[in-house]
């Protein structure tokens, strides 16, 4: 990165970039030469000062300490910033002036996703779950010999993705209502005052992370099932299938991140987005295994159908079934959903107060 | 013409490229006011107004932030200043009017943190994050050079503890972090609510010399406090609201000016004789709860000769003046907000008064005056409601 000299050169480097910049603070891009141009009001309009002598009391024991410190404060300042003078001019920074645009706020986003323990925690209870009992359940059945009769040996890692879903909502959840909790928010909206920029990177950085842990853990998931079951009567799996077992359910999950990143920043609560999205995933599923009225039948069955078990089912599956979802249609439901969801959070985040 | 071009979000790039393509240099029409609206360097509130429901936070506050000193920014807790603060860095949506930085409107700004500073509190960022990765993100999303991150840690002092976490912070820490990320982009204007809020002294005289150095260097320097010796310390000008209406906007030598009475305190046994001799001399004396009298506007000298005369024995003769406190608690006596049950609320006695040397000829030893509960103004605090 840059040396520490580089703020002593007197007059920072100005490429001949925006011009909306260059114009918009010309006394500032020209300033650093002191004296250079009268400046009138940055002089404190007479009276302002404190006049030291005929002063109050307590105006008294300001003095003598001011003194002491200021030799500890003045040079860290002036070793900083040189031409910081007493200039007419008001203060000029030797911090070249970038216009910022989306990437600067998904470098940022993505420094912030990183550095908490919680993406750590997250991700890494998800990887194990995923492979854990993925591992788990292709040993058990290779034990016990079971045949399979056709059935393809991907959809095995579908139980451990149904828990690892649980942590990625988490951290969807938490990527923006942690910011609500601690108060980081304020901060984070003070250095990028365009909300939208910041949920954008937020959303981007995050969807991208989910995406590719998921991808990385269901892919080893499904080389460790086929390597396990292979030979007990599965059917073997064809590119299409693999591809979506794999990269299908990971954009699957991330988009489900996704939605739940979009309620957190609509509720900005962190438990109460985290038991709404559990509760997203788990109660149709719940209520339809109760509903033995058979009045409620058709309810009962769209709600086993559109469950979100049901549907990651279907990611992991190729059959195809006379109703409900089925191929590559959970996703665009999913994607559909959030569509919504975020964009009403784009809307609440740009209208609410912070 | 110059209105529109200068609020919407890309009018000044238009300008540029019609200056650009027109060969025009400073000569167009609005040049001088463009020069004046960027070199004013200054926040600009105007009729900001912001309503919670029924209760009205701010009402049409106006004031005009200048550069090169400190403005403080005054008022009783639950006076509106937090609230002004998150509209003036457009967190909260004013109900009504505008606030301008250097012209624009928060929103603008393309690179906030290099115009602005703010430390709004202490602990607005996340415990889990290190101080590093706090200024680093911070740093990122304004293209500051991370060398500045280091620069800043430096400046605040936070170097040794860079790696650890937030959450480990002192409150003097994290308010040295929070003005780490303040001074990260070098602005010009700096914004503190509440800097020396639970700080020991070391660190309320670390934050007080800092603003003053920042000032100095043409900087400017937006506080908030609702302790008027504190302001009394650090402030050129004075801006004090109360129940959200501006209260005084004046310069601090003007305020103190004004607002420091001086007077004289007498004691004497002969109580009502005492206040017989001072009426036959025209003199108006006060008496207050302890038995003793005020008298404005006539030195001590005087009096004491007066009693002289009289064959009059004191047991005190001092004078006093107001503290800037006691100046404060008056400008915001009605406005103030929220009020502690006082059963002896009697009137505002100097909380750091400055007595003068005794210059009464009777001295024998006072009896130590009662103890006054009014002293500290926040003593006799009663909820409004409860009136």
């Amino acid at each position: 990165m840059t040396t520490p000299d580089q703020p002593q050169q007197p007059q920072p480097p100005r490429q001949d970039e925006g011009t909306m910049m260059l114009n918009a603070i010309g006394p500032r891009a020209g300033g650093p030469q002191p004296g250079a141009q009268p400046q009138p009001q940055a002089q404190p309009q007479p009276g302002t000062q404190p006049q030291p002598a005929a002063q109050q009391p307590q105006q008294a024991p300001a003095v003598p300490p001011q003194q002491q410190a200021q030799p500890q404060q003045q040079p860290a300042y002036a070793a900083a910033h040189p031409q910081a003078q007493f200039s007419g001019g008001g203060y000029v920074s030797p911090i070249p002036v970038r216009p910022t645009h989306l990437g600067h706020a998904l470098a940022s986003e993505w420094t912030k996703i990183k550095s908490v323990r919680s993406t750590v925690w997250t991700l890494s209870v998800m990887i194990v779950l995923v492979l854990g009992v993925g591992t788990l359940t292709g040993f058990g059945i290779s034990a016990s010999g079971t045949d399979l009769r056709g059935a393809s040996p991907l959809g095995f890692g579908m139980f451990g993705m149904l828990l690892g879903l649980m942590c990625v909502i988490t951290l969807g959840v938490l990527c923006v209502s942690s910011e609500y909790g601690t108060g980081m928010i304020r901060t984070t909206l003070t250095a990028c005052p365009s909300r939208a920029r910041v949920l954008a990177a937020k959303a981007i950085v995050f969807f991208l992370l989910s995406f590719v842990v998921t991808a990385v853990t269901t892919t080893l998931v499904a080389l460790i099932e086929t390597g396990l079951l292979s030979g007990q009567g599965g059917a073997t799996p064809s590119g299409s299938e693999w591809f979506k077992a794999t990269v299908g359910v990971s954009l699957y999950v991330a988009m489900l991140g996704l939605l739940a990143l979009s309620v957190g920043a609509l509720l900005r609560h962190s438990a109460g987005a985290i038991t709404i999205m559990i509760g997203l995933v788990l109660l149709p599923l719940v209520l339809a295994l109760f509903m033995m009225a058979e009045s409620l039948q058709d309810l009962r069955e769209f709600l086993f159908e559109y469950s979100i078990p049901s549907q990651l089912g279907v990611m992991y599956s190729n059959a195809v079934a006379s109703s409900g979802p089925s191929g590559w249609d959970p996703l665009w439901i999913v994607t559909g959903l959030t569509a919504v969801v975020l964009g009403g959070a784009f809307v609440a985040l740009h209208q609410r107060d912070v | 013409m110059w209105p529109l071009v200068r609020d919407h979000p890309t009018g000044l790039f238009w300008l540029g490229v019609l200056e650009r393509r027109a060969g025009w240099n400073g000569g167009i029409q609005a040049a001088e006011e463009r020069e004046r609206a960027y070199r004013g360097r200054m926040i600009e509130i105007e009729g900001l107004t912001k309503r919670y429901g029924e209760k009205l936070a701010v009402d049409g506050l106006s004031f005009t932030v200048r550069p090169g000193i400190i403005t403080g920014f005054l008022g009783p807790n639950g006076a509106g200043k937090s609230t002004t603060m998150r509209m003036m860095l457009d967190l909260d949506n004013p109900t009504a009017g505008t606030v301008r930085i250097d012209g624009r409107h928060y929103r603008q700004l393309r690179d906030p943190l290099t115009y602005i500073g703010a430390l709004l509190d202490a602990k607005a960022m996340h415990g889990g994050r290190s101080a590093y990765h706090h200024l680093l993100c911070l740093a990122q999303s304004n293209g500051i050079p991370r060398a500045r991150v280091h620069q800043a840690l430096d400046t605040v002092g936070l170097t040794a503890v860079a790696k650890k976490r937030a959450k480990g912070f002192s409150l003097g820490m994290g308010q040295r972090l929070g003005i780490a990320a303040a001074l990260l982009g070098d602005p010009r204007i700096l914004m503190f609510d509440e800097p020396v809020n639970g700080l020991d002294p070391e660190g309320i005289h670390w934050i007080r010399n800092l603003m003053k150095s920042l000032a100095a260097q043409g900087r400017t320097v937006f506080v908030s406090s609702h302790l008027m010796s504190e302001m009394a310390l650090t402030a050129d000008h004075l801006v004090v609201i109360g129940q959200g209406r501006l209260l005084a906007d004046t310069s601090m030598a003007e305020f103190i000016r004004r607002n420091s009475r001086s007077y004289v305190r007498m004691r004497s046994p002969e109580h009502e004789r005492l206040r017989d001799v001072l009426a036959a001399a025209g003199h108006t004396a006060v008496p207050v709860a302890d038995g003793a009298l005020e008298i404005d506007g006539v030195s001590a000298g005087d009096l004491g000769e007066l009693a002289a005369g009289h064959g009059l024995v004191l047991h005190e003769l001092s004078p006093q003046q107001a503290s800037l406190e006691e100046a404060f608690m008056q400008l915001t006596a009605e406005s103030v907000e929220y009020h502690a049950h006082s059963d002896t609320a009697g009137p505002a006695v100097p909380a750091g008064p400055a007595p003068g040397p005794d210059a009464s000829p009777p001295p024998p030893p006072t009896p130590p005056p009662p103890p006054q509960p009014a002293g500290d103004w926040g003593a006799d605090w009663r909820r409004k409601k409860g009136r």
